[in-house]
């Protein structure tokens, strides 16, 4: 079937990019980027709402009674009393504490047990690999929904609160770093230790002068990666929160009311400083590459 | 290069074991909590506790009640799951062969969206599709949607947050598997199919298959279980299985209802997530 197209039109060579290409008309010249205008037209649709969440941030308030969310007018307001509703400030402090404690944990955990995966044999390694694989594949509801099942049931329902956000948190983080950790080691080759080894390096000098800054750059990522996890999750978090408050729930909570214009303000510094972090990073790794 | 040599010792468990034991107690005992809770006894309460009764009845009333939300996820979430290919494809296949030296730049750029609040970014499509918006008002005025026609609360609202905000876990796979395609081999079919649809289909599709399997379990399953776009932007015609468990559990305290329910949601997603893999396995065979 496909042969009879190909015989059709083998005749056409001057597909192939040449050297120096002759002027082209524009239809020719649309046909070899059309790949490339429709995923730039992707990616700007991904920036229409954090357009809208920087220009939100700029709103003047919107009256209580007023259910319609709409442009207003330009002010500094919600930049310059960012806490004017101080229940969004503690829940925010809230939801970066809990997000830095079970950053620390899982990215601990999870470092260790991907150095164990990638360079220690022992018992149990496949079933390791399944218990950590599975988080990431069961549904957030259906994490949130066992844990709290498991909390009832041990007679903490009174209890739940930051601990309980924590332990979940540091759960689902867990196997992300342990991925993350692990695709560094494995592709790292280990010519560089045993030479370390063979040149009398102690293990432990070994391990504190070439494997671990070698791995650093993975553990970083993974960290990075499992701060904004914990700092965004909704699901499992509001079904074991008792009456603590995160910031995701402070927006879920005001989304049923009026929206203070200061949540688009976390919203745009969020996205300022996480791609702040990953230029720098980018510069950095180039200008050491260089 | 060498491969590395997996050291043999007690080293391997220590280092494991902190890890395991974290997921064993807080993810796979939890699993278990959640199906003896879904065999409680529905008539408990939380006052008055539970009592472990064996109710397999519980699984066939939460089915007849809420069996429209848990086909209509599925549903969502298998539409969701197609644009996000669509989309995706488009965007990870212009990244790894298009985009020349801003590759790096443009990967940035597609996870750099997701890294504001989910919340956040949802209510802000609720404001784009909200009624008199500018997109309703452009679609009315092109006479696509009638004149009380809207965006907001409907099911295409629903969809189209679930597309967006399962986007990059759709492309970050994508991308990774035609990153690894060999450009020189899509050149070659070029050359003897001539036709770049057909030589789309017979090479650069089944070469990017293992990208296309992870990414689409990778949207599929939050997606079913999301109800945050449910929540914000449908109506009470457009409910998802995770609203139905979440107020189960936090308003209606019924949890050996909601606890079947998250069993019967794990395990329609496993059965899938298995039927899937296997039969894209062999497709790749083939």
């Amino acid at each position: 079937m496909s042969a009879v197209q190909a015989t059709g039109s083998t005749g056409s060579t001057g597909r192939r990019p040449a050297a120096k290409p002759p002027r082209r008309s524009p239809f020719a010249w649309l046909r070899e980027h059309v790949v490339l205008i429709l995923g730039i037209l992707v990616l700007a649709y991904t920036f229409v709402p954090i357009a809208v969440v920087v220009l939100m941030s700029f709103n003047e308030p919107i009256s209580e009674q007023s259910k319609i969310y709409e442009f207003n007018g330009f002010t500094l307001d919600n930049w310059l009393n960012p806490c004017e509703d101080p229940s969004m400030c503690s829940a925010l402090g809230r939801s970066i504490e809990i997000g830095l404690l079970a950053t620390l944990l899982a990215t601990l955990l999870g470092t260790l047990a991907a150095f164990a995966l990638v360079r220690h044999q022992f018992k149990g390694r496949s079933t390791s690999n399944l218990l950590i694989f599975m988080p990431m594949a069961a549904p957030e509801i259906v994490l949130g929904s066992s844990l709290l099942a498991m909390f009832v049931a041990a007679g903490l329902a009174g209890q739940l609160g930051f601990w309980t956000i924590f332990i979940a948190h540091v759960m689902f983080c867990l196997s992300f770093v342990v991925v993350t950790v692990r695709a560094r080691l494995a592709g790292m080759d280990d010519a560089l230790e045993q030479a370390a080894m063979d040149l009398y390096a102690t293990p432990a000098q070994t391990f504190w002068k070439i494997t671990f800054p070698l791995v650093f750059p993975g553990i970083l990522g993974a960290a990075m990666l499992s701060f904004s996890l914990s700092f965004d999750d909704f699901i499992v978090t509001n079904l074991n929160s008792g009456n603590t408050t995160t910031f995701p729930m402070y927006v879920w909570g005001v989304s049923r009311r009026s929206v203070p214009m200061q949540i688009n303000v976390v919203g745009t510094v969020m996205i300022v400083i996480s791609l702040a972090i990953v230029l720098i990073g980018q510069s950095r790794a180039r200008r050491q590459a260089a | 290069m060498a491969e590395t040599v997996r050291r043999r010792g007690r080293t391997g468990y220590l280092l494991i074991i902190p890890g395991a034991l974290w997921l064993l107690v807080f993810f796979a005992f939890p699993f278990y909590s959640l199906i003896a809770t879904s065999l409680y006894d529905p008539t408990g309460s939380d006052f008055r506790g539970y009592q472990m009764t064996y109710a397999f009845g519980n699984y066939v009333d939460v089915v007849e009640a809420y069996w429209q939300p848990l086909l209509r996820s599925l549903l969502y979430g298998a539409i969701a799951t197609f644009f996000c290919l669509v989309l995706g494809y488009v965007l990870a296949y212009a990244i790894a062969f298009k985009s020349g030296r801003y590759k790096t730049l443009m990967l940035v750029l597609v996870i750099a969206p997701f890294l504001t609040s989910f919340l956040v970014r949802t209510l802000s499509w609720k404001l784009l599709l909200a009624d008199d918006g500018f997109i309703v008002n452009t679609l009315q005025l092109l006479q696509v949607l009638g004149d009380d026609g809207r965006l907001l609360a409907t099911p295409f609202a629903v969809v189209a947050g679930l597309t967006y905000n399962f986007l990059p876990f759709m492309v970050l796979p994508l991308f990774a598997s035609l990153d690894k395609m060999d450009y020189r081999l899509i050149e070659a079919s070029r050359d003897l199919y001539g036709n770049p649809v057909v030589s789309f289909f017979k090479v650069t599709w089944p070469l990017s298959l293992p990208g296309v399997v992870s990414g689409t379990l990778l949207t599929f399953i939050p997606a079913v279980g999301d109800f945050i776009n449910a929540e914000l932007l449908g109506n009470t015609n457009t409910r998802m299985i995770g609203n139905v468990v979440q107020s189960l559990f936090t308003d209606a305290n019924d949890y050996p209802a909601a606890g079947a329910l998250s069993v019967i949601l794990m395990t329609m997603i496993l059965a899938m997530v298995l039927v899937y893999v296997r039969r894209a396995g062999t497709e790749e065979l083939l």
